[in-house]
């Protein structure tokens, strides 16, 4: 199967990227160097292709029962001009993607919402909302926009006076996790406080045909996807696929660290199993972890306790750019997860010592 | 983007190179190894004393998106390891063919050397 790329491949393969497949789109890994590109997210600001983003759009009278309904997050709360981070759970209260939701103004008097999952789940995410509306009997209208909208993301502390610059509508004043619509270099973008880097930004929205005419407008660093996963790992955010996976490492948003994206007061798909593991307390959970022992833990690499007893598995891990450390999150029993817990990561056979971190890794040394 | 490729090396297939000066061989990782490495992070070499034999790996080089295992191109006794590249692996991305060599082996059949990839010929793979 042939891969998806980027309205932008050509213009990042002239600026000399190497290319990766991430969910079945090739896009840029690397400009210059994963340091580089990720010290200018840390220090100034840096700009992201994220245009393998999925990106369904929603509207019509019960889009909010829809949206609410498969997602754990309480979609009924927000206004227009709000993003919102959240899960898609299957029954078992498992998580089959984290995503971004934006509701924009009303389309015809009917809310209307875009929401973001990661890269290759557009069709499974078109066909489970288009299947649940008929199955429920709702009044929605379900596009997938993908192959319509690119992605850009623009993260780093100069993010604002860099997105301040190129529009005149009053983006600098958007709270994080607010959003609305701005011209930028003539077009019409949808511009929100949001981003996977740890850092303040924004992720703009632009018509694909335009896309190249909205990028040039910005001046600075283009970042690739190396960097983009060393920025999130030290924030503590989640990788879909890594640090959840519906079939090979299903989990819970409990589980996942993320109970801030639920809302048990609303109804949805999973959240009986959610109720009950609420009462009844969590087995297992996400753990950062620093290794004390020279070694890089990887995705995948076994996690044991100080009696060499196997207790979980690396889920991301890295060399983290900014602390250099090897740094990791994984999923360990409970009693396990307390910071200053040591513990060991095996790597090639060899037992690395290790110690649980408060996460995010990001914010205790800044 | 031309890719160095220095003619006193022999190379081989893995894009290791071997430089000899006497019964002394020293190794290290090609210009282009490094490059499509990218930030070289860590490494786990043999120590002093160690055997290893042409072909196997005998350490790792990790850089942040990759684990890549290193392969001797010649087989004989570690006689000298680069300590420095514990705090600073980033020399191999500098200088591979300088600072950011591996390791030395004491060169115990020298057809193994003379059977490594020219450097003129590496150089024409290279392109």
């Amino acid at each position: 199967m042939s891969l998806r790329k980027s309205p932008l491949y050509e213009v990042h393969e002239e600026r000399g990227a190497e290319f990766t497949d991430f969910g079945g789109w090739d896009m840029p890994v690397e400009f210059d160097s994963i340091q580089v590109e990720h010290d200018s997210v840390r220090e100034e600001v840096g700009i992201f292709d994220v245009s393998h983003m999925s990106q369904i759009e929603v509207t019509g009278q019960d889009s909010t029962e829809l949206m609410e309904r498969l997602v754990c997050g309480n979609v009924g709360a927000m206004d227009v001009g709000d993003a919102k981070y959240t899960a898609i759970l299957n029954e078992d209260g498992h998580i089959i993607d984290d995503m971004i939701v934006n509701r924009q103004p009303d389309a015809e008097g009917d809310p209307h919402f875009v929401f973001v999952p990661n890269a290759g789940n557009d069709e499974l995410m078109y066909e489970r909302w288009v299947g649940h509306r008929d199955e429920w009997g709702l009044d929605a209208a379900v596009e997938n926009r993908t192959d319509d909208f690119a992605m850009f993301a623009i993260q780093g502390p100069d993010a604002e006076d860099l997105v301040d610059s190129v529009t005149d509508e009053p983006v600098a004043d958007l709270g994080f996790f607010g959003a609305q619509y701005a011209d930028i270099a003539g077009v019409e973008t949808w511009v929100s406080r949001t981003g996977y880097t740890g850092e303040d930004g924004f992720e703009v929205m632009i018509p694909w045909d335009e896309a190249e005419t909205v990028w040039e407008e910005f001046e600075c660093q283009p970042c690739g996807l190396g960097c983009r996963d060393t920025l999130r790992l030290e924030a503590g955010l989640l990788l879909s696929g890594n640090d959840f996976h519906v079939e090979e490492n299903p989990r819970t948003p409990f589980e996942a660290g993320i109970s801030f994206a639920v809302d048990l007061d609303t109804e949805f798909v999973g959240r009986d199993a959610l109720t009950k593991q609420d009462e009844e307390g969590l087995d297992e959970k996400l753990v950062g972890f620093k290794l004390t022992e020279r070694g890089i833990p990887r995705h995948g690499y076994e996690i044991a306790n100080l009696d060499d007893e196997v207790i979980g598995e690396v889920s991301s891990g890295t060399m983290s750019p900014t602390f250099d450390e090897p740094i990791g999150m994984g999923y360990v029993p409970v009693e396990y997860a307390d910071p200053g817990t040591e513990v060991q990561v095996v790597i090639r056979g060899r037992n690395k010592m290790a110690r649980i971190e408060t996460l995010p890794f990001l914010g205790e040394n800044e | 983007m031309s890719l160095e490729v220095p003619d006193d090396c022999r190379y081989l297939e893995s894009h290791e190179w071997a430089r000899r000066d006497g019964d002394s061989v020293r190794v290290g990782l090609d210009d282009f190894a490094q490059d499509e490495l990218g930030d070289i992070v860590f490494v786990e070499l043999p120590q002093e004393g160690d055997d290893v034999s042409k072909g196997d790996s005998f350490g790792v080089v990790e850089s942040v998106k990759a684990v890549s295992d290193v392969y001797a191109p010649v087989s004989g006794e570690v006689t000298a390891v680069n300590e420095d590249l514990i705090d600073a692996p980033e020399l191999i991305n500098d200088d591979p063919y300088g600072d950011g060599w591996l390791i030395e082996v004491a060169l115990a059949d020298e057809s193994e050397y003379d059977a490594l990839v020219g450097p003129d010929e590496w150089e024409e793979d290279m392109e």
